[in-house]
């Protein structure tokens, strides 16, 4: 035990300095509290928006994403950096606050840690120092040799944040190389002295620093442990006052940031929170058009971003060269912030946000419209910020300023008077199962109250009048069909889902079609529905309300394969290898990975290959519904990066669960130079393909 | 009797636009027995030539010289036309960015029917003409009476008569160029700015792979791209192409592009509007591929395919490079 | 700058299939799908953003029946300060020159800088916009494909013409333009735009509000009259291959080298 005359005498080196101490402490609580009141102006006067409810779940995710530090390991050199780095401030917490208050109180001691506890927390404590310094070193290494490609900066989006980041990781390494001095000074002059000592962990910083502290005067000592309690107190204040200025707020912000996350990721964020559907006419303006615009939590979004990088490195759109990364929608979002909401000065809101050209916005339109809304950034944030929902309302916006581009109002306009993009009649829609030659192998009839079944099978517009497409339908209702479903169409009664229009923004006209289809399906009289369409069934199911269970296609049938009512041919060709394609709504949208993949192996002698990004990192195809419309700016197209992911996995047949994808790839096969090397099939057309079904047994 | 048909003259540098003697013929058609009137508007020695010209099928001709008209203003050349032309004639213009602007004012001010952008003359009744138009894109046709007893002014659409030089007997050339004094109007020609070179000329290939918005996107012009280059011509396109912004301007074929005389203009996926066929002159060989059956562009080709372009052309570029390795061999 | 656009409601002939009835005097109307004239929107485009630049306000005016109050709305959303909707039954049959004869009534009522039309509706022929200038005896321009406004009551314009080419004008106000399609990109309307001005009053205009006799328009007045619609012989002259896509290739490659192609 340290006798209490010896601590005392140690802790005199402080005396001459509490008066500065303390000040220092004044100052930098103060200044702290005023840069982060500064910085909460903005939230205060964003939209609303509600993210109170269940509390115990949202606890449960801090524990799950921010103590458990969930997503970090998915990146596995700066994910396990980022986990030392964060246990360490854990662990560290408590000492800082210890050092901190003894500064001004010398006999100070934490409570808890005043019995045995204190030297197994100091063990510890001396170790996470030595941890954070490494790390600290490491990832300054990383930014200057190794340079990751995600940290770096395009030209468009400003210059490199490599200076600042490596200001930080100094400070830090800083704060945990005075503090560790401090340590070993305290313990130097206690050994010197002949008192009893403190155990420094060893081979930690500050047994490494007390080694070298050994041979120094008594009064050196002093000065050492004077000026080490002098720059820790100093760069941590610094630290803590600088980090609300850059990306190291997160590190205050994460936990606010988790704990508020949404909840309910696949449903849509409405246009106003708390503002029903029939109230929405009432409401002035639709959609984000200014910064303030945002919901608090989005604005929350922004300041916990880490720049870290992980969403543009997996955004397909970002890969292939379209104006977007997801990065710095939060960036520059951020820095808006910062601009307009100074911390010195008068806070004014600016000007719209879209719109480079001459209205001083953030975002190009073609940024905003660049988005497939594929989900993979959000699927990699640390931190849970949200995308999607920014990008829909940031459209909402634009839409309701009439700013939509021109290859994309035909489409609207023949949604809002066809009801569907192509501008097809209505009447035309059931042609696919109407054709003769089909009506003969698979008859498919139209539910009206006359006609009545337990199943709808929902087609939605690409599949009922695209002639390829088509293919998937009939597929679709041969296996219903052959698996004894009483199933119908709603026919020319069926519009399109809206799922897309919904998106890009259009909440209007997605409501119309919604109101439609969902009274076109109660009046059918249902049980339940099934759809080949991804973004179908996601809009069924996650944007329409009260409507009977709606499953995928691939759903059923691996429920049917499993109770044997389907059963596969082997395949024939020995030479073909399959893989699969995760489509983003199917996939990442509603966690649907492993029904088509157990519907895959079922069939016999099948030789399936994985991609290396499939399941929740899947590469979209290039998006679907309006975008397919859109003609975005871009190297390269998704779809032919995707083939190619394909090629590399040694695949040659891509088999995937969604028109869209279908579309795309098909199209992609071509642009690559693949065909005849490669081709698409959709899962419910191989399926149709493959069944065993009574006739041929016979035969 | 008839009233008397004037046709309006079109002419550029002392050259008479084909128009001129796609008129001769529609004015022979309404009546076969009065030769038409022709009227040749502007001033110095271009017009004379244009006159000239003009007589080879014609063989009245009312030669109107105004410093004012050096350029065609349809401002002022409708109020030099009201001075000369008696009332209740016929006059023919043709359906152009020059007719567009001077015919239904000049209707008005003659207080005589108007018809516009006429394909055909389906027969004379009395005081009644019977016409044929087009509606809806090209999609149907239909037949239009207008009655001619105060006159009438009718555009022409171009390329749809058929430019036959008849002989004429006389040459006169009668010089109106003195009813017609001072003109003033509200509108002032300033300049022509002419459109920027591409970096190809189209009308100097004899094979055009002409695209339409059947190639449906950016990205699938290579595939035209592709077979222009196997076949050693040039790509071209429709209006629609040039706004989608697929293409230059500069490759852009119709009345407000450029007039093509290819040997063979292969159509891929083009409607066929009229304003895009009034770019292809010089009766090209003109096979067109569509996948809708019932595109106006198979009204006009030669041969007819109906198949979808993006799947045709590769195959037919595939099949060109084919023979050359065999013939190489 | 006040102006005045006047605009039609006119079938999609891009949502359309456009067919004959069974008697061929029509066109089957009944799953046919209205929207507002192509080049008429881009001259609302056009005419806001005139207004924007120098001030001034936007007039939308169709002649018809009560189903193309719906075209007067949408353009409305589109920022379009009034709508009016020109309608009688005097007016039913009009020829161009009698719906130029309504508007050149209406134009009087009221005192316009500028009057824009679309340079030509899809069943129409590039003639209401000229007649009603020659009818007030103002300037007259069409194909327009840029505006610029200019001191002293002056436009300056750009005509689009052959060969891509541009020719530039000077045009007095108050002055008839038609406008073509390209010289702008039309702001996008939505059903919630259109929603948010269904309230709005639209005064309508007859007859007798326009001091029109009843004569001098409509059926009776028209020296142009529609007698039926037909479609012509499908590949009249043009020779339809049946044959399989590479007979088809064959051929076509066969008749290019008969051209002088490459063999």
């Amino acid at each position: 035990m340290v006798g209490p005359e010896s601590t005392a005498q140690l802790m005199s080196w402080l005396v001459p300095g509490r008066t500065l101490f303390l000040s220092i402490h004044l100052l930098g609580i103060v200044g702290f509290s005023y840069i982060v009141a500064r910085r909460l102006v903005p939230l205060l006067r964003g939209e609303c928006d509600f993210r109170f409810d269940r509390p115990l779940v949202r606890l449960g995710r801090v524990f799950k994403y921010w103590l458990g530090q969930w997503k970090h390991p998915r990146y596995r050199t700066a994910g396990i950096l980022h986990i030392f780095i964060f246990a360490g401030f854990i662990v560290l917490a408590l000492r800082a606050f210890t050092v901190l208050i003894v500064g001004v109180s010398q006999n100070f001691v934490m409570p808890g840690l005043s019995g045995r506890a204190g030297p197994v927390y100091n063990i510890v404590t001396d170790y996470a120092a030595t941890i954070v310094f490494l790390c600290m070193v490491i990832a300054v290494i990383r930014r200057l040799v190794f340079k990751p490609e995600r940290y770096a900066v395009p030209t468009r989006y400003g210059t490199g944040h490599t200076a600042d980041a490596i200001f930080l990781l100094s400070l830090i390494a800083l704060l945990m190389v005075a503090d560790s001095l401090f340590a070993a000074a305290k313990t130097a002059g206690q050994l010197q002295q002949g008192q009893p000592v403190e155990v420094l962990a060893a081979l930690s910083l500050p047994w490494i620093l007390q080694k070298a502290l050994l041979s120094a005067s008594l009064p050196t000592l002093g000065s050492v442990y004077f000026g080490a309690y002098l720059v820790h107190e100093l760069t941590f204040y610094l630290l803590l006052c600088y980090r609300p200025f850059g990306i190291q707020f997160h590190v205050e912000t994460s936990l606010f940031n988790i704990y508020f996350a949404k909840l309910d990721r696949e449903i849509l964020k409405p246009v106003r929170w708390g503002v029903s559907d029939e109230h929405l006419d009432q409401v002035k303006s639709f959609g984000v058009k200014t910064f303030e615009d945002f919901t608090w939590k989005h604005m929350l979004d922004f300041y916990s971003c880490a720049d870290c990088g992980r969403c543009s490195d997996n955004c397909p759109a970002n890969s292939v060269g379209r104006p977007l990364s997801p990065r710095f929608i939060s960036i520059k979002a951020r820095d808006y912030a910062f601009k307009h909401y100074p911390v010195f000065g008068r806070a004014h809101n600016g000007a719209t946000l879209v719109g480079g050209r001459d209205s001083g916005g953030i975002y190009s339109e073609d940024e905003i419209w660049s988005c497939t809304t594929c989900g993979a950034c959000e699927e990699e944030c640390p931190l849970l910020v949200e995308y999607i929902d920014k990008i829909v309302d940031l459209r909402r916006g634009m839409v309701d300023e009439g700013n939509v581009p021109q290859s994309l109002q035909k489409p609207l306009k023949a949604l809002e008077s066809r009801g569907n993009p192509y501008g097809k009649m209505e009447k035309k829609k059931a042609d696919w199962a109407n054709a003769r030659e089909f009506q003969q192998t698979c008859y498919v009839k139209t539910l009206d109250h006359r006609n009545g079944g337990d199943t709808l099978y929902f087609v939605d517009s690409i599949t009922s009048y695209d002639d390829r497409m088509q293919s998937i339908g009939r597929a679709t209702a041969k296996i219903l069909s052959h698996v004894g479903e009483n199933f119908g169409i709603l026919g020319s009664a069926e519009k399109d889902s809206g799922h897309e229009v919904r998106r890009f923004g259009e909440e209007t006209l997605f409501m119309a079609l919604r109101d439609h289809n969902v009274d076109a399906i109660k009046a059918s009289g249902v049980r339940r529905i099934v759809t080949a369409d991804p973004h179908a069934y996601n809009a069924l199911k996650h944007d329409y309300k009260d409507l009977p269970p709606v499953e995928h296609i691939s759903q059923v049938i691996a429920r049917e394969v499993k109770a044997g009512k389907i059963k596969f041919n082997p395949i024939k060709n020995e030479d073909s290898v399959y893989t699969y394609h995760d489509p983003c709504y199917l996939g990442r949208h509603n966690q649907i990975y492993d029904d088509p993949r157990d519907v895959l192996d079922a069939i016999p002698g099948l030789k399936r290959v994985e991609m290396s990004r499939s399941r929740d990192r899947s590469f979209c195809c290039g998006g679907g519904g309006l975008m397919l419309f859109y003609e975005p700016k871009e190297d390269q197209r998704m779809g032919v990066k995707r083939v190619e992911m394909a090629a590399e996995a040694g695949a040659n047949v891509i088999v995937t669960a969604c028109p869209f994808c279908m579309t795309n790839m098909e199209d992609a096969i071509k642009v690559a130079g693949l065909e005849g090397k490669m081709t698409a099939i959709d899962l419910a057309e191989l399926v149709d393909q493959q069944i065993a079904r009574e006739s041929q047994k016979v035969a | 009797m008839m009233a008397r048909i004037f046709t309006y003259i079109v002419h550029k540098d002392g050259v008479p636009d084909d128009s001129a003697f796609e008129l001769a013929t529609a004015a022979r058609m309404i009546d076969a027995t009065a030769p038409p009137t022709a009227i040749v508007v502007g001033w110095g020695a271009d017009l004379d030539a244009a006159c000239r010209s003009v007589s080879a099928s014609y063989s009245g001709i009312w030669k109107i010289a105004n410093e004012a008209l050096a350029y065609p203003n349809a401002d002022l050349v409708r109020q030099a036309l009201l001075k000369v032309l008696p009332s209740n004639s016929i006059v023919l213009v043709p359906h152009d960015h020059f007719g567009i602007d001077l015919a239904p004012g000049l209707s008005i001010k003659m207080n005589s029917a108007f018809v516009s952008d006429v394909l055909d003359i389906a027969g004379v009744d009395g005081t009644h003409l019977k016409l044929v138009r087009q509606e809806f894109g090209g999609q149907v046709s239909a037949h239009v009476r207008c009655e001619i007893s105060s006159g009438a002014v009718i555009t022409m659409r171009p390329g749809a008569f058929k430019a036959v030089e008849i002989a004429s007997e006389g040459n006169v050339i009668v010089d109106k160029s003195g009813e017609v004094d001072v003109l003033i109007a509200g509108r002032r020609y300033l300049e022509t700015v002419v459109a920027e070179a591409g970096d190809v000329d189209i009308t100097k290939h004899s094979i055009l792979v002409s695209i339409g918005r059947g190639i449906q996107e950016k990205e699938n012009v290579a595939i035209a791209q592709e077979l222009a280059d196997t076949l050693g011509g040039a790509v071209s396109c429709s209006r629609p192409v040039v706004d989608a912004k697929w293409m230059e301007k500069s490759r852009q074929v119709g009345s407000s592009g450029k007039t093509v005389k290819p040997k063979v203009y292969l159509a891929c996926g083009i409607s066929g509007a009229s304003q895009h066929l009034a770019g292809i002159k010089g009766g090209p060989l003109l096979i067109a591929i569509n996948k809708n059956p019932k595109a106006p562009i198979f009204q006009v080709a030669d041969v007819g395919i109906v198949d979808d372009v993006l799947e045709f052309l590769p195959a037919l570029t595939n099949k060109v490079r084919e023979m050359r390795t065999v013939a190489a061999k | 700058m006040e102006i005045l656009v006047c605009v039609r409601r006119v079938p999609d002939t891009s949502e359309n299939e456009i067919q004959l009835n069974s008697a061929g005097d029509d066109i089957e109307r009944d799953e046919l799908v209205y929207s507002i004239n192509e080049p008429d929107n881009y001259a609302v485009e056009e005419a806001l953003q005139i207004v924007a630049r120098v001030g001034g306000s936007l007039t939308v005016a169709t002649v018809g029946g009560e189903d193309d109050e719906e075209v007067l709305r949408r353009e409305m959303a589109m920022g379009a300060h009034h709508g009016v909707l020109i309608t009688d039954e005097a007016f039913s049959g009009s020829d161009g020159r009698g719906i130029a004869t309504i508007l050149k009534a209406f134009v009087q009522k009221g005192k316009y800088d500028l009057i824009l039309t679309g340079v030509q509706a899809e069943d129409g022929g590039a003639q209401v916009g000229g007649m009603l200038a020659a009818l007030l005896d103002y300037p007259f321009a069409s194909l327009v494909n840029s505006i610029e406004v200019l001191e002293g009551k002056k436009l300056k314009i750009s005509r689009e013409i052959a060969g891509g080419n541009k020719e530039m004008n000077e045009i007095d106000l108050p002055c008839v333009l038609s406008i073509q399609t390209g010289i702008n990109e039309p702001r996008y309307v939505g059903m919630r735009g259109i929603r948010q001005v269904a309230s709005v009053p639209i005064p309508t205009y007859g007859v007798t509000d326009l001091g029109l006799d009843a004569c001098s328009v409509g059926e009776p007045a028209a020296r142009v009259k529609r007698v039926d619609y037909f479609v012509p012989e499908l590949g009249t002259g043009a020779e339809i291959l049946h044959g399989s896509r590479e007979e088809n290739i064959d051929r076509v490659l066969e008749l290019v080298a008969a051209k002088g192609g490459p063999k």
